[in-house]
This record gives structure tokens, C-alpha cells and sequence, in this order.
């Protein structure tokens, strides 16, 4: 095999460590073995969901056999503190509690069993404080994480003055657990001088150094973070993994032992954060040709308990409150509310898909309010080439038509409109409904100072080639990515090419793997890296063959001139550099141009560039029993040129899957006590193999804009999920077949109890 | 002392027979090939192939290491991710390996074994079963599409899959290792040595039967009870028709029932009912009687045999005696049982052919690996139009799983029609007493247990009527 063609050769190269997956030869957190004198951990969380700590009694726990210590907040030698943000989320409790299953003090014992049992011997008594856990209500009493934020376009008030349709109403999603494979988890070793090794399963190697140093009170230098690959994150682990991976290295600290603590997944169900639920009030106004020309709203974004990730989820949240449409004026408020549920945070999407959707709520309303179809007044609205964002930023390379429009074409959704109607003509008991999700999702850290990576690239004297970077593979296919680069760029086989794991040792400071940038940031670093030494070998050939450096090329692992294959191989020429004493290694480092972002005005130009497409879906919803069913979903989607065709298509499938899951089944609920009653896997349902669409069609719309992504690909991460919201109105939308007068509130997600009760609603048992 | 054969090594273990399966072979065994997602039985990473030899056949049928007892391994072949490498991939794993059916990789342990223990499966190959082997399987990353692509493509490969001699086609195929092809033997000379008594008939030794129930609820003690083992106990795993009666051996599970080709002589839909319960592994673990006495108000397998007003016999180890099923709960997880009883058997009178009616419905938030948040089961037996026999019971909507008395007396000596269906809705509905959970809100499984019944009519009697009708 080789990569002498382009990085974009159709015949994609397979996720690299898809041959030790199917083995069950990929090493995980739980698969590093264990040292011995290994302590494991298991942390005691707080019953109750507010209220202040009266007494904590750890003594019998302690004096159980095999229990090594119980540590509390009054052990951690450095401040009490994992906020990324804000400084608001103590590793263990003090005094006060704001969750149930808030950390309130970590058991170390000889087996995970023992430590497990221990935890059920601690006792603490809580003076109970009122439970909040409506953001509406926690936004009554002023309980707000961090600033307001409002983006304005235009001016909305003279705006609605000019509208012939004005619509009001309330949207709610609901919350989502990551439930990555892999519960989180981390392993942390002592080495010599107090030096902590952590082995930890997280997006973010750098928050974990950063904010286990502090809470230590020790320099960063003295941890190392080290992973080699996660079992899934989907944005759980960014910052969520911090907390588990800090304990382990906090028992070390105390100890000097070994610590490994790996979550039992009821303890990670109860005590992690998740997708923040969202409610939100709009207030939608067209003209007669069916142009918004405003657009009000205002998010009550569910915290939880603490600021996490929060305020950045609500900042992309307002970025995306206009979706793929182009509106004139705009004025979105969100509010970040403080409640007691475990602390929200980063999910696939970022908070984008919560904005998405109650503007498709708005103008669904609209439609059927108005008495026309959602899809025209979707299609009259779309972005257009030059149009604003309501933060200011101006649409270039827009693909928004022409995806919208080649699938309404490829898909013939007029042919498909026909059987639907057919159908529902034919059939009593079953109806089939339809929706159109366009999506243009912003590609860029928010915060405009994490759009920086590095690469560090050794060619080693028998031509071999490792390269590390910041980026983490969580089965999104970076370390793939990342090799390609590197082969191509120095014309080497890919086996030549090994990717390092991710460790703050080789690659410092570096910016979580999120917000779909991953191998965007980190795959120009790699290239940079490459380059520098690209440019020394073919210093050295030019000199091997008395030509100059420019004309020499390194491809298929031999030197070219001028497009002429020579005798020398890559090995030789690497051999010969070494024996020259060139440097054959390098440091790569990108930083995304152009992009900047004003807060205080909240205008600027925060994203490198947009990514695009349209999905069309179908649902069949059986009205007898309130069950639904995904006929197809058919996708054109913008992806660049795309880099590798199998990961990217892999990341759409998966995407839209999980989208969907968010907006049909996956059903968070706590009681008023703040108790997660969705706790198991039992309760809380993903997608399974027969709950996923019976058809998916992804057409791969190739645009060669040149944009800031690596080899003019563009991010896929996340914009796919966002296709799942049209799974909600495509069932609403069969819902309404069978029941026009369905009174069903705009409420995600669509169960099928909320189905059930849809489709019978102005009916009584 | 338990014995058996993990993947191609003997194995003879003083371990206590309540660790799990999971655990002896990841930290025991340190083979970290399997996973561990939830401990639960929800997920399916942490699969394994369970092969015993039946009548000197050897079958093989996943099961999810994490709620398997160790001593349900005694004399059986346990394979996990390790006891199916080759040098080369073999044709699931590169199935898997070209579709992209493989991410984060967390998930595709499972999956591989899952579908590996497709390929030994029996009976022709087909897609439809093949997705079926893997329905317990949870990915979260690639949205099933390319396992899909990659369960196709490994059908097409079994095309030609030799039936009487299968275990040899796929050794020699690359399918699985060499080593498969000495276990039929090594596993009958195992059989011949070892003692069967692994099982304490003490007093207060805890039965188990598939231990899917006892080691969701009860995990961390189970290693430190005597264990009473009953799944493999031959008595207990018959299913044979006598006098117009059908007899189930209490250790009998979900999936004996779905391959008994008695039960699908009975019963036409039996392959779709039981697709509806649990997953393939878990059907593969859990008993009748381990549904009977679990006692869960939303059991599937107990609401299916109330509408069959079926029959149990209990045994104390000295004695037997009959009781109705419906007879025997008493009120939330209280049975008409004495504890050392054990429930020895279930039957039913079966059905007439011409002029009866069975259906079973459920519904959940997921239709399939899900429990129900309200299922039910209805018979009725037509004479000249009147109904002359009408067994009607419902999950979910009570402390237990529910017989409806009165409902099932309402319909006698009448005739179908809509307001049949309509007035029964209403006795039924002062029947049960729903309550809010994470499976629904009372008002919720009211109206879903309406529709249900209406279901069952509707399923019966198409011509006769439709919802609206019903409704009116
Ligand atoms: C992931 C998952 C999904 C599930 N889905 C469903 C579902 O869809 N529908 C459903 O109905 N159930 C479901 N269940 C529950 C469970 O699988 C069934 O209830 C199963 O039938 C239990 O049988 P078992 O042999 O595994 O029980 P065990 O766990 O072995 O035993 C359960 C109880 O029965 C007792 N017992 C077992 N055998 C006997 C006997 N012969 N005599 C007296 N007592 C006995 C045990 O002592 C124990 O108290 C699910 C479970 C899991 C883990
Ligand atoms: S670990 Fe999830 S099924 Fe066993
Ligand atoms: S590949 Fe990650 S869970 Fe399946």
C-alpha cells in the first residue's frame, strides 16, 4: 500500500487500530496491568441533593479489613478544586452538597471489591436545603452560573412591527447521557521525587496535568498524563474526566501507592454530568412571502450543579439559535441556571443542538399555524453567500442551497411525499410522517485562544516514524488521520508511521480533543512537523545529487528529481541525514488565523468555517401502541474533500444515530429529591440495532472551498448528530396524520409515551 | 471444585461458584480481551460463547459473562475473544475490520463473539438471524449501519456453510481456531470424570437459575452465598406434550421456549413474542421459573403464561404440589411459596386449533432489550359467535404481574363487536393501579393498557373491526 496518490485516495485506509478491536488487543484504562501494591478507589457520594454537611463519620469504613484509609477534603494538600471555568466544583465536599452523588470522600482499599463494600459504612448527617431541579425555577430565585449572554441582530422590536405572522411558545430538550462504552476512569503511579503518572481516560490530558497540579499544590512538570485511547467520549470526558483522574493521583499523593479507581457504570450513570437540558421560550414573526424576519428567544440552559463547561455551552448554543437560516433580526438571551443535578456538560454538539432545535420548533409551529408546509418556509429561509450571523460573522462558501436542494433532487423527495400520503391514505392503524433537517454547524473552539495545537514528529535512523500530537483517539479515527498526514507528507508507507499515545510529556498545553477541530488543528501541526524535516532531507538528496532542494520530492519512499525517480530510498536518505547530524526530528504548531471573537460586543468571526447539509426523514409510527420506527434517513452532507470516506461516513452514521437517540427514546428523568431515576442501563435507553433507521444514505457532497481544515476536508464530528432532530418532527409529524388536533407540547424527546398520549390526547381513557 | 474449558485450556477452579464468569476470566484469568460496559446484562461487551454437549451434540450460545455464575461454566466450553484469535483475522473479524463496524472498539469484542457464535449456529444462514445474534450487543459510536454491512457480508460468506459437520467448515475456513475440533471430545471425557455436584442442596443455599435477575439485584453478595444450581439440571429442561396438556421444565428459558418446535406449533407468533423479551444472550441465561419468581410485575414470560392459565408444580424436595400461576402471588414480590420449595415445572392445557385466540403485546421505551412498561396476554376461545373462555393479564399497571380476573369473567357468553372491546376497556380499568416510574406515568400505562387490549382485538379480528370503531 501506498499514499503516493492523495490522502483523499478513494480506497480509504482502515481506522488503524481497527485490526487489535476486533482481537480485543486495544488496550483500555481497566487493561493496563496492575502494579503491584495497587490501591483501588471508590468514592462515597452524597445522598442527599443540597444541603449542608453536619458530620461525617469515615471511622468504620476505615476499620474495615483491607480498607487502606478514607480521605476527605481536608487531606488535599493544594486547593480544593477542579473548575475548569469557574472555580466553583471542590474534588470533595466541604460543607455543602449540590448533588446527589457529589463526592464527599474517596475510600482506598486492597480490592475494588473491598472499597466498594466500604463505601456503604460511611455516614454523614445533611441538613437538607431546598432541591431545585427546573432551570425556570433556578433562574426565578437568580441562581445564575456566570454572565447572561444576548446576541443581537438588527432590532427585533421594530422588526415584529412588520410582520403579518407572529408565534409564541415553549420549547424543551431533554438532557443526554453520554454513555460512552467506557465507564471514565483512571490509574495513577508514583514516581520518584513525588511525581505522579496518570493513565486516565479523558479528552483533555492537559485540564487533568492542570488541575491535578493545583489541587496537589506541585508544579504541572511534576504530572504526566497518559492515554492511549478512550472507549468512547462524546465530550464526557473533556472535563468530566478530570475529577476521577485527580482522585487517583490525590490517593497516590497521600499514599504512595499505585491507585486505580474505574467507575461501575451505576456510579458514573449517577454521579457525571450529561447533556444540558434545555427550556426555552420564542417568539417567531414572518412576512407574507414567508420570510422570518425575526426571531426572539430566550434559553434556560439546566447547569446543574456546577459551571463545568456550561458557560461555553451556552455561548455555541446562541451561535447556533439560527440554524441554517439567515434571519435579520435577532435577539437571543441564555441563561445558564444552577440546579441540583450533577454538573452538565460538553456533548457531541456543544449546546449547538439545543438552539437548533427550538428554531425548528418555532418555525414547525409557524407552518402549521399559518397552514403551510414547514418545508417551504425552511427552504425560503436559508442561508445565502454573504448573509450575517447574528454574531456578526459573514457566510462564505455557503453550501446550505445546494445541499438542501441536491438532496430534495437526488432523494426525488416529491416521489417520497406521494407514497407517504398514499400510505397514510391506505393504512389505519399506521401512519408515516416526514421532516427535513438542514443543518450549519460552526467549526471552531468558541474560545478563540484553544484553536492551537502541536505535533512532534521523530524520524528515527532506520526510517521509521513516530508522531504524537494533542490529539485523542476516541474512535472518532484522529490517530488514522493523523498517520495519514504524516505518510503523505514525507512519501512514506503508512506501516513506516506509528502514532504515540497522548502524553503532556511530548505535546504540552494542548486543547481537549472537541468541538470537532481534533484533526483539524492537530493535523496542520503534524504537517508543519513534517515539513521541517522535509525540507532537511531534501536539503541532504539535493546535496546526495547535486541538484537543488526544490526539486526533489519524497514519494513512494524514493527520492524524486523533477518528477524522476532516482536510486536513493527513504532509508537511505534518512540514513544519510543522521550521519550528517540533522535534526530528524521536529515540533509542529498551528494556530488557527483569522479568528477572533469580542465578547463584550459578542460580534466577530469565531469560526474557521461551516459545515453544511440536509437530511430528509421518514417515520412510521404505530398509532395503536405509540411505537415508531425510522423508514430512512437520507443525507447529503457537506464533508470537503473528504480525507477518509469510511471515517467519515462512520462519524455521520453515528452521529445521526446518537441524534436520534437524544430526540426519541434517551429519557433522563429525576425525581424532586434530585435522584436520577433513569440510573441503568435498564432505564435508560440508547439505540439498539433495531431501533436505528432501516435506511441510511449519506451522499458525500465533495466541495473544494479552501478552507482551514487539514487537505481541505472539513470537521465531522459533530454537525451529523444534528440531523437527529428531525427524527422528532418526522414522528410528530405521523403523530399529527393520525390526530390533527393533537395538543402535543413541543417536549423532546418523543417517547413513545409522549406518542401515545399525542395521539389520543383530546381522547380520555 | 468447578471444571471446565476456557477457550483451548482446561480449567479446574476452587473459586466459589457466585463469582461471575466476568471477573474470573478479566482478573483471574487476566484475559482483558472481554469488557466490561455495565455489569448488567444491558450491553453485551462483556459476551462470551457458552458450548455443552447435548446428547453428544456440541452447541454453542452467547451469554453475558457479567451475570453468569461460575458455577454455571461445570462442564462446558466458555470462549472469549482470546479462544477465537487466529494468526489471520478470521472472515467475522475482517468483516468487521473492512465495513468500519469497529470505532472506539469498546463494543467490538462483543460483537465478534456474538457473531462467531452465529457462524457455529445450526441452522441455515441467514441476515434476519445473524442481526438477531447481535441484538444484545450495544454500540454507541457507529450507528449500527456498518456492523450491518459487516453482518451481511459474513452471511454471504456461510452461504455454503456445511450443516452436518460445521465446526470442521469453519476451522478449516479460518472461521475459528483448530482447537474447536478436539472440544466435542475433551468436553465428553470431562463430562464422564467430573463430579455434577457442584451445587449445595443446603438449607439455605440461594437457586439460581440464569442468574440474570440475582446478579442485577443482588450483585455483590452473590460470591459469598452457597449456591443451588439449577440450569443445568436435565429434569428441568424438557419440554414435551402429554394429554392435550403442554409441560415447560422450570430451567427452560426464553429461548428454549422461542426453538421449541412445540411451542411454535402452538403458538405462530412465538418467534415474534420472544423477540420481544430481553436479548438474544439474556434469553440464552434466564429461566421460566427464575421469571415466575423474580416476581417483577412487567415479567414477559409470567404474563404470557397467566393468559394460559397455566399451572406450576412446586417441590420442597419431598414433596410436590400444584398451584395456579395466577394463585401465586400474593402481593408485591410475595409468593404462595415456601422456601425450600423450588418450582419444578409449568403447563397449560393447549390450546384448541380452531376457534382460539392468543396474542401478547409490549411495549417499552426501546421495543426490543427492554422491559415493558406495560405488556399484556389475552386467550379466547369462540363457540357460535360467544365467547365461551377468555384469560386476560397485564404488566405494569399493579404490584404484580396481573391476572384480570374480573375482565376475563366480563367477557364470557358474550359477542365480539366494538362496544365489547370498549366496555371491557372499562372493567379492566378498575382493575389496576398504575404507578409513576421511569417506565411511564400512571396515566400513560392506563391509556397503553387500553390500547393493548384494544390490540388484541384488533389483532383477532381485523375484518371486524379498527381503532376508530373501537373508539367511537
Ligand atoms: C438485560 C436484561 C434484560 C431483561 N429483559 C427482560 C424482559 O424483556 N422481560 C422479562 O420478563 N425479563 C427480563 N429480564 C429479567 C430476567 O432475565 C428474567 O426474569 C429471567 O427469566 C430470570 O431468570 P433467571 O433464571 O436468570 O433468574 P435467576 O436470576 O437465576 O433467579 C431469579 C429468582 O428466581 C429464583 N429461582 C430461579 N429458578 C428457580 C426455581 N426453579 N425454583 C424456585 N426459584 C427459582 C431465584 O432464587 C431468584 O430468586 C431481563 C434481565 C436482564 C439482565
Ligand atoms: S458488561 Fe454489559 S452486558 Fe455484561
Ligand atoms: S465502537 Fe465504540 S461503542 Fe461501538
Amino acid at each position: 500500500m501506498t499514499t503516493n496518490k492523495t490522502p483523499q485516495s478513494k480506497h480509504s485506509m482502515k481506522n488503524i487500530d481497527s485490526n487489535n478491536h476486533v482481537q480485543g488487543k486495544s488496550i483500555y484504562v481497566d487493561d493496563v496491568p496492575t502494579v503491584r501494591g495497587t490501591l483501588y478507589a471508590c468514592v462515597f457520594g452524597s445522598p442527599i441533593a443540597h444541603g449542608v454537611i453536619k458530620n461525617l463519620d469515615t471511622s468504620k469504613a476505615t476499620e474495615i479489613e483491607g480498607v487502606h484509609s478514607v480521605l476527605t477534603y481536608k487531606d488535599v494538600p493544594g486547593e480544593n478544586q477542579i473548575g475548569g471555568i469557574i472555580p466553583d466544583e471542590p474534588l470533595l465536599a466541604e460543607h455543602h452538597v449540590h448533588f446527589q452523588g457529589q463526592p464527599i470522600a474517596l475510600v482506598l482499599a486492597e480490592d475494588e471489591k473491598t472499597a466498594q463494600a466500604a463505601v456503604h459504612h460511611i455516614q454523614v448527617d445533611i441538613d437538607p436545603l431546598p432541591i431545585i431541579t427546573n432551570p425556570r425555577e433556578a433562574h426565578a430565585n437568580g441562581d445564575i452560573i456566570g454572565a447572561v449572554r444576548t446576541f443581537t441582530l438588527g432590532d427585533t422590536k421594530t422588526a415584529f412591527e412588520k410582520c403579518k405572522y407572529i408565534f409564541e411558545g415553549k420549547a424543551e430538550s431533554g438532557g443526554q447521557e453520554h454513555l460512552y462504552l467506557e465507564t471514565q476512569g483512571a490509574y495513577a503511579q508514583p514516581q520518584e521525587n513525588g511525581n505522579i503518572r496518570i493513565i486516565s481516560s479523558t479528552q483533555g490530558p492537559t485540564a487533568v496535568q492542570r488541575m491535578t497540579a493545583r489541587m496537589l499544590g506541585i508544579p504541572m512538570h511534576k504530572i504526566e498524563i497518559d492515554v492511549t485511547r478512550l472507549g468512547g467520549g462524546f465530550g464526557g470526558k473533556e472535563d468530566q474526566a478530570t475529577l476521577w483522574a485527580a482522585l487517583t493521583a490525590f490517593g497516590v499523593y497521600c499514599t504512595g501507592r499505585p491507585v486505580k479507581y474505574i467507575l461501575h457504570r451505576l456510579e458514573d450513570l449517577k454521579m457525571t454530568g450529561k447533556r444540558h437540558p434545555y427550556s426555552s421560550d420564542y417568539k417567531i414573526g414572518l412576512d407574507e412571502n414567508l420570510k422570518i424576519i425575526a426571531f426572539e428567544a430566550q434559553y434556560y440552559q439546566d447547569a446543574g450543579a456546577s459551571a463545568d463547561l456550561s458557560p461555553a455551552i451556552l455561548e455555541r448554543t446562541l451561535f447556533h439559535c439560527t440554524n441554517s437560516y439567515f434571519i435579520p433580526n435577532v435577539l437571543a438571551t441564555a441563561y445558564s441556571c444552577r440546579t441540583n443535578t450533577p454538573p452538565n456538560t460538553a456533548f457531541r454538539g456543544f449546546g449547538g443542538p439545543q438552539g437548533m432545535y427550538v428554531i425548528e420548533v418555532a418555525i414547525d409551529r409557524a407552518a402549521s399555524e399559518i397552514g403551510v408546509s414547514t418545508i417551504d418556509i425552511q427552504r425560503k429561509n436559508l442561508l445565502q453567500e454573504g448573509s450575517e450571523f447574528p454574531y456578526g460573522q459573514i457566510v462564505a462558501n455557503c453550501e446550505a442551497v445546494s445541499c438542501w436542494d441536491d438532496a430534495i433532487s437526488r432523494y426525488d423527495l416529491a416521489n417520497i411525499q406521494a407514497e407517504i400520503e398514499d400510505f397514510n391514505h391506505k393504512n389505519v392503524h399506521l401512519k408515516k410522517g416526514l421532516a427535513l433537517m438542514p443543518i450549519c454547524f460552526g467549526i471552531s473552539f468558541t474560545n478563540t485562544q484553544m484553536n492551537n495545537a502541536r505535533a512532534l514528529v521523530h524520524v528515527y535512523s532506520d526510517g521509521s516514524v513516530g508522531v504524537s500530537t494533542g490529539a485523542v483517539e476516541m474512535g472518532q479515527g484522529v490517530n488514522t488521520k493523523m498517520l495519514q498526514v504524516a505518510a503523505f507528507m514525507l512519501g512514506v508507507n503508512p506501516e513506516r508511521v506509528k502514532i504515540e499515545t497522548t502524553n503532556t510529556t511530548r505535546v504540552a498545553n494542548t486543547s481537549p480533543s472537541a468541538a470537532s477541530a481534533t484533526a483539524d488543528l492537530n493535523g496542520k501541526a503534524v504537517k508543519d512537523a513534517c515539513n521541517q524535516i522535509l525540507a532537511r532531507l531534501q536539503r541532504i538528496a539535493a546535496d546526495m545529487l547535486g541538484v537543488q532542494p526544490e526539486d526533489i520530492i519524497l514519494k513512494d519512499e524514493i527520492v524524486f528529481v523533477n518528477g524522476k525517480a532516482t536510486d536513493i530510498t527513504w532509508v537511505q536518505l534518512v540514513h544519510k541525514t543522521f550521519m550528517r547530524r540533522e535534526n530528524l526530528s521536529a515540533k509542529g504548531h498551528y494556530a488557527t488565523p483569522k479568528i477572533h471573537f469580542d465578547k463584550t460586543k459578542e460580534k466577530g468571526h469565531p469560526f474557521a468555517y461551516h459545515v453544511y447539509g440536509t437530511a430528509i426523514t421518514v417515520a412510521t409510527v404505530d398509532c395503536i401502541r405509540g411505537r415508531y420506527d425510522f423508514d430512512c434517513v437520507k443525507i447529503v452532507h457537506d464533508f470537503g474533500t473528504s480525507m477518509n470516506r469510511i471515517i467519515d461516513l462512520g462519524q455521520t452514521e453515528g452521529g445521526l444515530v446518537q441524534g436520534i437517540g437524544w430526540m426519541t427514546m434517551e429519557e433522563l428523568l429525576y425525581n424532586e429529591e434530585g435522584r436520577l431515576l433513569s440510573n441503568a442501563l435498564s432505564t435508560y435507553k440508547i439505540p439498539d440495532i433495531y431501533a436505528v433507521p432501516k435506511e441510511i444514505d449519506v451522499h458525500f457532497l465533495n466541495t473544494d472551498n479552501s478552507n482551514l481544515a487539514i487537505f481541505k476536508s472539513k470537521a465531522v464530528g459533530e454537525p451529523p448528530l444534528m440531523y437527529g432532530i428531525g427524527a422528532y418532527f418526522a414522528v410528530r409529524n405521523a403523530v399529527k396524520a393520525f390526530n390533527p388536533n393533537t395538543q402535543m407540547a413541543f417536549s423532546a424527546p418523543i417517547t413513545p409515551e409522549k406518542v401515545l398520549m399525542g395521539l389520543y390526547d383530546n381522547k380520555t381513557v | 471444585m468447578i471444571e471446565f474449558i476456557l477457550n483451548d485450556k482446561k480449567i479446574t477452579t476452587q473459586e466459589v461458584s457466585g463469582t461471575t464468569v466476568l471477573d474470573f476470566i478479566r482478573y483471574h484469568q487476566h484475559l482483558t480481551g472481554t469488557k466490561i460496559g455495565c455489569r448488567e446484562g444491558d450491553c453485551g461487551a462483556c459476551t462470551v460463547l457458552v458450548g455443552r454437549l447435548e446428547e453428544g451434540q456440541l452447541s454453542y450460545q452467547s451469554m453475558t459473562s457479567c451475570l453468569m455464575p461460575l458455577g454455571n461454566t461445570h462442564g462446558k466450553h466458555i470462549v472469549t475473544i482470546e479462544g477465537l484469535n487466529m494468526k489471520e483475522l478470521s472472515p467475522v473479524q475482517q468483516a468487521m475490520v473492512d465495513e468500519g463496524g469497529t470505532q472506539c472498539g469498546f463494543c467490538t469484542v462483543g460483537f465478534i463473539v456474538s457473531l462467531s457464535g452465529y457462524t457455529l449456529s445450526q441452522s441455515k444462514p441467514s441476515y434476519r438471524d445473524a442481526i438477531a445474534a447481535i441484538d444484545g450487543n450495544i454500540c454507541r459510536c457507529t450507528g449500527y449501519k456498518s456492523i450491518e454491512r459487516a453482518t451481511e457480508n459474513i452471511v454471504i460468506g456461510l452461504k455454503n456453510k456445511d450443516l452436518s459437520d460445521r465446526i470442521t467448515w469453519l476451522v478449516e475456513r479460518g472461521y475459528l481456531p483448530s482447537y474447536f475440533k478436539t472440544i466435542t471430545e475433551r468436553l465428553a471425557a470431562l463430562n464422564k470424570a467430573i463430579s455434577k455436584k457442584i451445587s449445595s442442596k443446603e438449607k439455605d443455599a440461594i437457586i439460581v437459575g440464569g442468574g440474570t435477575d440475582l446478579f442485577v439485584q443482588k450483585a455483590e453478595e452473590m460470591p459469598q452465598h452457597t449456591i443451588n444450581h439449577l440450569f443445568d439440571e436435565m429434569y428441568l429442561n424438557k419440554i414435551y406434550e402429554k394429554d392435550g396438556k403442554c409441560y415447560i421444565g422450570a430451567a427452560c428459558t426464553a429461548e428454549d421456549l422461542r426453538s421449541s418446535s412445540i411451542m411454535n406449533n402452538i403458538f405462530l407468533k412465538m418467534y415474534e413474542y420472544a423477540k420481544l423479551v430481553s436479548s438474544t444472550p439474556i434469553r440464552n441465561m434466564g429461566t421460566i421459573a427464575g421469571n415466575f419468581v423474580n416476581a417483577s410485575p412487567i415479567g414477559d414470560l409470567t404474563i404470557f403464561f397467566l393468559a394460559l392459565d397455566a399451572t406450576i408444580i412446586l417441590n420442597n424436595g419431598i414433596t410436590k404440589r400444584a398451584i395456579q400461576l395466577k394463585d401465586f402471588y400474593q402481593g408485591y414480590k410475595q409468593l404462595e411459596k415456601q422456601k425450600e420449595e423450588h418450582i419444578e415445572q409449568v403447563y397449560f392445557e393447549i390450546p384448541s386449533k380452531n376457534n382460539t385466540y392468543f396474542n401478547f403485546e409490549k411495549v417499552c421505551k426501546r421495543t426490543h432489550l427492554d422491559i415493558a412498561s406495560v405488556n399484556s396476554a389475552c386467550l379466547l376461545e369462540i363457540k357460535n359467535g360467544i365467547i365461551i373462555k377468555a384469560h386476560l393479564s397485564a404488566g405494569g399497571i399493579g404490584p404484580i404481574p396481573t391476572y384480570l380476573i374480573e375482565s376475563s369473567a366480563f367477557l364470557l357468553g358474550k359477542e365480539v363487536s366494538p362496544d365489547l372491546v370498549r366496555e371491557l376497556n372499562q372493567v379492566v380499568q378498575t382493575e389496576i393501579s398504575p404507578i409513576s416510574d421511569a417506565r411511564g406515568t400512571k396515566e400513560y400505562k392506563r391509556l397503553l393498557l387500553r390500547q393493548l387490549v384494544y390490540a388484541h382485538f384488533l389483532t383477532f379480528f381485523p375484518q371486524k373491526l379498527n381503532i376508530h370503531l373501537v373508539l367511537e
